[in-house]
């Protein structure tokens, strides 16, 4: 488990920090597909913030989903 | 808990927090500057049916920029919930209440960063929980990547309906870290790690568990520490389209492993609409301590289907129109969603008929969303 | 029951993440002081605009698209920014990088920009300068070298820029 998050913590310090960086390889101006509302993960809050209600009342797993708004802890 | 430990972790915690945020902060370089999220109202009417609950009602979110520096959102939740689930009808008798959760949130863009913080408070007859969040996302590479930083603290009082002299609290802790990359012109990919710690009143006081056939009340561990990770990527297609996929697992010391795989695609449709549809696949194992009915005595006992071995299958579709649109100044839309839920149990009966249980139930989501 | 201790992974693995966060290494293709490269591209209204046929004015190039947020903010700025100096011998230049140039044109009239709207379709002219961020400003003086080069828009700047343009205009 520690090995397995120590990795991804120095995968994710390594991309960021940029020991020996790389160019960033897509230009400001070749983002236009990305800033498509398609490409949001969640594109309406109210819409994923319930269905996650719905399944962390049904599921033991939670966390990692991504959408805002901390647990609300009903029973 | 010392107090004095308890504020040791959070002085720790928070000094962290702090040191991480003003160095990313003075890290120089180029003033780009985090946006804001646009200004929204949403507008929504939920309905969840299955596994004899209904739960229904109204909710609504409302954001808005003020001076170009700060955002503020606004939300409300309301849950009529109907509840003559199978551990309701086995063990007591159908009820009714009311959920209200009440959120909100403040959005602050300096230089490179999103600074997101928000409260929150839910209350039922017999529960309620308040929780505080900071969330911070930092663009770095020069936009490249962003890195999502975020800690929420919750606490929860627990009540029972019909004794006035129950009750006990709960406290939450969660960290979350991700990393969101630009991999091509047409693809993003992310990870996301979310630790949570759970201290307190954890079970459920009107829930039985089953010992050598007997009903006996709940004994659930008072602290529980959960990982996931999460990996998704979402791509552009080319032909107005979107195809994304994601895994999570998740372990905790509950002894509880489970796995998420999900899978989308969405498509723009003529001029005015768009949908989705996804599949998503979920199947966990049974906690350390949960039996269907236990055949030795425990410390711990449970028999909370939501900590059992089972799948779920959910499937479902959205449908966006484009209803009303003046660009620059506000664009309206409506949008109706439907998920088909389907629950399979591998050790938890129905104890009417002593066979496993089984449920399905069906979500929509009716809303309008404009932004302005 | 196993514990794993939440706050101790939280600081000690958190705190080296977020300090290991640093700006863009990225360096421009344009320096300071240099001649600004040239460029002819199509307006919006039709006819064709050369950059080197400027000389003798202070420009303004500002690189924006349609579907960059702090572009759309930043305007309504520039679009007054022009209509206070046009006539002291200042010319902006809006380059759209819209794949679609249709979409420029209709914002273009739906803000009333009164500044040449520049199509930059294939992206040619983006790639010459290599501004790392969007949008991109940069402030070019009478002989056509750089001056000044903005990368993003903050709330505020365009009073910065303001002040670069009646500097570069006392020349």
């Amino acid at each position: 488990m520690r090995r397995l998050l120590t990795l991804a913590c120095l995968l994710g310090a390594a991309l960021i920090g940029g020991c020996a960086a790389p160019e960033p390889w897509v230009k400001p101006f070749e983002r236009e597909r990305l800033a498509d509302p398609i490409m949001r993960w969640n594109r309406d809050a109210l819409s994923a913030k319930h269905s996650e209600h719905v399944r962390d009342i049904r599921e033991a797993a939670r966390g990692a989903t991504g959408v805002q708004g901390g647990g609300c802890g009903c029973k | 808990m010392a107090a004095s430990e308890l504020i040791r972790r959070v002085v720790a915690a928070l000094s962290g927090l702090a040191t991480g945020l003003i160095g990313a902060l003075f890290a120089g370089g180029a003033a780009r500057a985090a946006t804001l999220p646009e200004n929204r109202a949403e507008a929504m009417l939920h309905v969840y049916s299955g596994g004899g609950v209904t739960a229904n009602g109204p909710t609504v979110l409302v954001r808005k920029s003020i001076a170009d520096k700060v955002s503020l959102t606004g939300s409300l939740y309301v849950d009529a919930v109907s509840n003559a689930s199978i551990d309701v009808v086995t063990t007591a008798s159908p009820y009714k209440e009311r959920r209200n959760d009440y959120g909100l949130a403040l959005d602050y863009a300096v230089r490179d960063s999103l600074i997101t913080l928000a409260v929150g408070a839910s209350s039922e007859p017999d529960y309620k929980t308040h929780s505080l969040s900071l969330d911070i996302a930092q663009e770095t590479f020069a936009g490249m990547t962003t890195v999502n930083v975020g800690f929420t603290r919750a606490a929860d009082d627990v009540g029972k309906t019909g004794d006035p002299n129950f009750d006990d609290r709960a406290t939450h802790w969660q960290y979350r870290v991700g990393v969101t990359q630009i991999v091509t012109p047409k693809w993003l990919a992310s990870v996301n790690l979310e630790a949570i710690s759970d201290d307190g009143y954890l079970g459920n006081p009107y829930r039985v568990a089953r010992v050598f056939g007997a009903a006996v009340p709940e004994r659930a561990p008072t602290t529980r520490s959960s990982r996931a990770v999460k990996l998704r990527a979402i791509g552009d297609l080319g032909s107005r389209d979107a195809v994304r996929a994601e895994y999570r697992y998740f372990w905790d010391n509950w002894d509880i492993k489970a796995q998420t795989v999900e899978a989308g695609y969405s498509r723009y449709l003529g001029e005015s609409f768009l949908a989705d549809a996804f599949v998503r696949y979920y199947k966990q194992g049974a906690a350390l301590f949960y039996s269907d009915n236990a055949t030795a005595e425990t410390t711990y006992i449970s028999r909370n289907r939501q900590l059992s071995d089972f799948t779920n299958l959910v499937v479902g579709g959205k449908l966006s129109f484009d209803w009303k649109k003046q660009p620059g100044l506000y664009d309206l839309k409506a949008n109706a969603g439907l998920e088909l839920y389907n629950l399979n149990y591998n050790n938890f009966t129905d104890i009417r008929t002593g066979n496993l249980y089984s449920m399905r139930a069906a979500v929509l989501q009716l809303y309008l969303t404009a932004t302005y | 029951m196993r514990h794993i201790p939440t706050t101790r992974l939280a600081s000690r693995w958190l705190l080296p993440l977020l300090l290991a966060v640093s700006a863009s290494t990225a360096t421009a293709a344009i320096q300071l002081s240099t001649t600004a490269p040239d460029f002819t591209l199509r307006s919006v209204g039709g006819p064709n605009m050369r950059l080197a046929e400027q000389r003798g004015q202070v420009v303004l190039v500002n690189f924006w698209a349609t579907w960059c947020g702090p572009c759309r903010q930043e305007m309504p700025h520039l679009s007054r920014l022009y209509d206070r100096y046009r006539s002291s011998g200042f010319v902006l230049l809006g380059v759209n990088i819209d794949d679609d140039p249709r979409a420029a044109a209709d914002l273009a009239t739906k803000l009333g920009l009164q500044f040449p709207v520049l199509l930059d379709t294939d992206k040619q002219v983006s790639r010459a300068y290599d501004m790392s961020a969007m949008p991109a400003t940069l402030l070019i003086d009478r002989n056509g070298r750089v001056r000044h080069i903005h990368r993003g828009y903050r709330d505020g700047v365009e009073r910065t820029y303001e002040e670069q343009v009646r500097n570069l205009l006392k020349e």
